[in-house]
């Protein structure tokens, strides 16, 4: 885990630092444009060049890159990402202001898909090749094709108060008029409301391929010789459903887990952007067209580290849910 | 797909493929539309340009469309009457023109977001440029795209997979490493963070999609090489003296190659669905390049011109679609245990 980590921060740390686009050249510009407003002369251009050596030697840019990596990962270990180039704030600040709303999103979407595919595949593998397991089959199929920015943009003309329908708001996740003095459940509901589209924007492609999942590993358990064994000793099928078969199936499902968290974090840069919602998605789309290597490279690893931590907890729930699997040293 | 093989060894499997695949209507759908697409985006002049199949000018007979190949590789050029003219406006000329008479980059301002109407059938943007054209010739940019970088992902994947798998020991411990580590990077982060960084360009955004959509691949071809390494037959052509690069490209790889070819045919769908939204974004592809994603982008903004967030959306989904139906009908075709599973 911890190599893994290195690797991915030192991938991220040398895109950053060898792309083209010296951040203090863009800098002195953005400032000269605003100061001189045209020409540079040739004494203006001497003041401009020594201004930006002062700034690489603030932050370090003018030393040697494994220097700069080693400063970077140090400071790491204090939650020191530095500050953000664009308004110098510091960045984890900055983290920490917009974290929460983008895991209150993930998680929210990761409870729909599991809440969603889990029936669908129980009814998939329970009655198989049935009309309603070949519609789910193929809904599942069809959804899984749709592109995330085309439902986003549908929903943004056409039900979020375009010229035909205002079911939704178009973005954002509380209404303008917003107020803490609101009774609880306005609250809720006002939350809810602006969060639904969101959430289901995120979820679906989730949902259809986990139900696919679910079916597979349902049909597989239910070939099994013990179901054989508990339906002929004459339990009913909904107790062989429930508590034999759907248990055993659940278990491939965790560590699915893993496998959809870098996925709801890159859709949550769409959604995000699209939706305007103050999460690290937007702060990331932001940051990286404004060059802001420190917060584009902290948010870079706090994503990698969410990553990490999901196959962690996907790995750890998998031991909890099936004793079969033990994470001691492997026997020989 | 069965045109992919190299050498008649594997004739017989790929025959048989065919003609199990054609078994399957849902599939065979698929494959039919994907090659329809591949037809329109090689033939996109041919469909929709400002240009006329062919014209007659002042007693001379042109084929505007075709001389336009060659004055682009400059092997021809356009007389000087005909040099910079707008075809359409051409007085005395007998002109025929293709279905589309317009080319994306024609800007006409005087009927921005036109809705859809007969003379646009898909309707007009905020500059006034054909939609039709502009999704007609998008195609072309996405399956480029797609091809180009699933190519590049391929070629990276499985060297990759291939070094691991028959290598085993410690370089396939620091490969299945660097396996992991892509993994677990946030990939699309990763790649609006590069395709942001660097100029816009159609080739790097190629290159950048290919670059961070190896894995998959990488790991099936492992996992092949991995079972296969250890069959006779591979033993036996390492003991009549056969060089490693012989054994893992001629012998395994061929063998190699079935799961490979599904991965592929997703990962196609995936690029073109990665390019779409990065296009959706803003970034990537240049602004002044017309594609599915930046026709979108610009119905994002404009929330009452409707046709822009259909037929574009639609043209990628239908994209997208196809190609997974050719990949799952190749995938129960030559992996029937995988059946059921994406």
């Amino acid at each position: 885990m911890i190599p893994t980590f290195i690797g991915i921060t030192l991938i991220g740390f040398l895109i950053m630092r060898l792309a083209p686009g010296d951040p203090a050249e863009l800098r002195a510009a953005g400032g000269l444009g605003a100061a001189a407003g045209g020409g540079i002369s040739v004494e203006k251009r001497g003041s401009v060049d020594e201004a930006v050596a002062q700034w690489r030697a603030q932050y370090g840019l003018d030393k040697p890159l494994h220097v700069q990596y080693a400063v970077w990962l140090k400071n790491l270990f204090t939650l020191n990402f530095g500050e953000s180039f664009k308004d110098n704030q510091s960045v984890w600040e900055k983290i920490l202001e917009r974290l929460p709303v983008t895991v209150k999103l993930n998680l929210w979407s990761l409870l729909v898909v599991y809440l969603v595919a889990i029936p669908l595949g129980v009814y998939s593998a329970t009655h198989p090749n049935s009309f309603g397991d070949q519609v789910t089959t193929f809904a599942a199929f069809v959804l899984f094709a749709v592109p995330l920015v085309w439902a986003a943009t549908m929903a943004i003309v056409f039900i979020c108060g375009g010229d035909f329908y205002y079911l939704f708001p178009p973005g954002g996740l509380e209404s303008l008029d917003f107020a803490d003095d609101w009774p609880v459940w306005k609250q809720l509901k006002d939350h809810a409301w602006h969060l639904f589209l969101p959430v289901v924007l995120l979820s679906y492609d989730g949902f259809a391929g986990m139900s696919r999942y679910m079916r597979a590993s349902m049909l597989e358990v239910l070939g099994q010789d013990y179901v054989q064994v508990a339906r002929s000793k004459g339990l009913p099928e909904r107790i062989v459903i429930a508590k034999h078969v759907l248990r055993n199936s659940l278990i491939p499902q965790v560590t699915i887990l893993a496998s959809i968290l870098p996925g709801l974090i890159g859709g949550s840069v769409i959604i995000e952007t699209i939706f305007s919602i103050p999460g690290l998605g937007q702060l990331g789309f932001e940051s990286v067209l404004a060059r802001d290597y420190p917060t584009v490279l902290a948010l870079f690893t706090v994503s990698a580290v969410l990553t990490l931590f999901g196959i962690l907890l996907s790995d750890i729930l998998l031991a909890a849910v099936d004793p079969r699997i033990a994470f001691g040293r492997r026997q020989q | 797909m069965q045109s992919n093989t190299a050498g008649e060894t594997a004739q017989g499997l790929w025959s048989d493929v065919w003609q199990r695949f054609k078994r399957n209507p849902i599939a065979l759908a698929g494959f039919v539309v994907v090659c329809g697409l591949g037809l329109m985006a090689l033939c996109a002049d041919f469909l929709a340009n400002d240009k006329p199949y062919y014209t007659q000018y002042q007693s001379k007979t042109y084929f505007p469309i075709l001389r336009n190949y060659l004055v682009e590789t400059k092997l021809s050029q356009w007389p000087a009457e005909l040099l910079n003219v707008d075809f359409k406006k051409l007085a005395g000329a007998k002109s025929f023109f293709p279905p589309i008479p317009y080319r994306p980059s024609n800007i006409n301002l005087l009927e921005p977001l036109e809705p859809p109407s007969a003379r646009h059938w898909f309707g007009t943007d905020k500059l006034g440029r054909d939609v039709m054209a502009g999704m007609i010739h998008g195609a072309r940019v996405s399956l480029s795209i797609g091809f180009v970088a699933v190519g590049i992902a391929v070629a990276i994947g499985v060297v990759l997979g291939a070094i691991a798998g028959y290598f085993g020991s410690w370089i396939d411990l620091i490969v299945s490493r660097l396996f992991e580590v892509m993994l677990s990077i946030p990939t699309f982060f990763l790649l609006i963070t590069i395709a942001a960084l660097l100029p816009p360009s159609i080739f790097l955004t190629m290159a950048i999609i290919g670059a961070t959509s190896w894995v998959g691949m990488a790991r099936f071809t492992r996992n092949e090489f991995l079972k296969i390494r250890n069959l006779d037959y591979v033993t036996s052509a390492i003991a009549l003296g056969a060089s490693d690069r012989k054994v893992m490209f001629r012998h395994i790889l061929p063998n190699a190659l079935a799961p490979v070819i599904v991965s592929v045919v997703l990962g196609i769908a995936g690029a073109i669905l990665v390019e779409s939204s990065l296009s959706f974004l803003g970034i990537g592809v240049p602004a002044e390049l017309v594609t599915w994603g930046s026709i979108l982008h610009e119905a994002s903004s404009t929330t009452f011109a409707w046709w822009l967030a259909v037929f574009p959306g639609f043209a990628i989904f239908i994209t997208v679609l196809a190609y997974y139906l050719v990949g799952e009908g190749l995938r129960e075709v030559l992996d029937p245990r995988l059946r059921g599973l994406r």
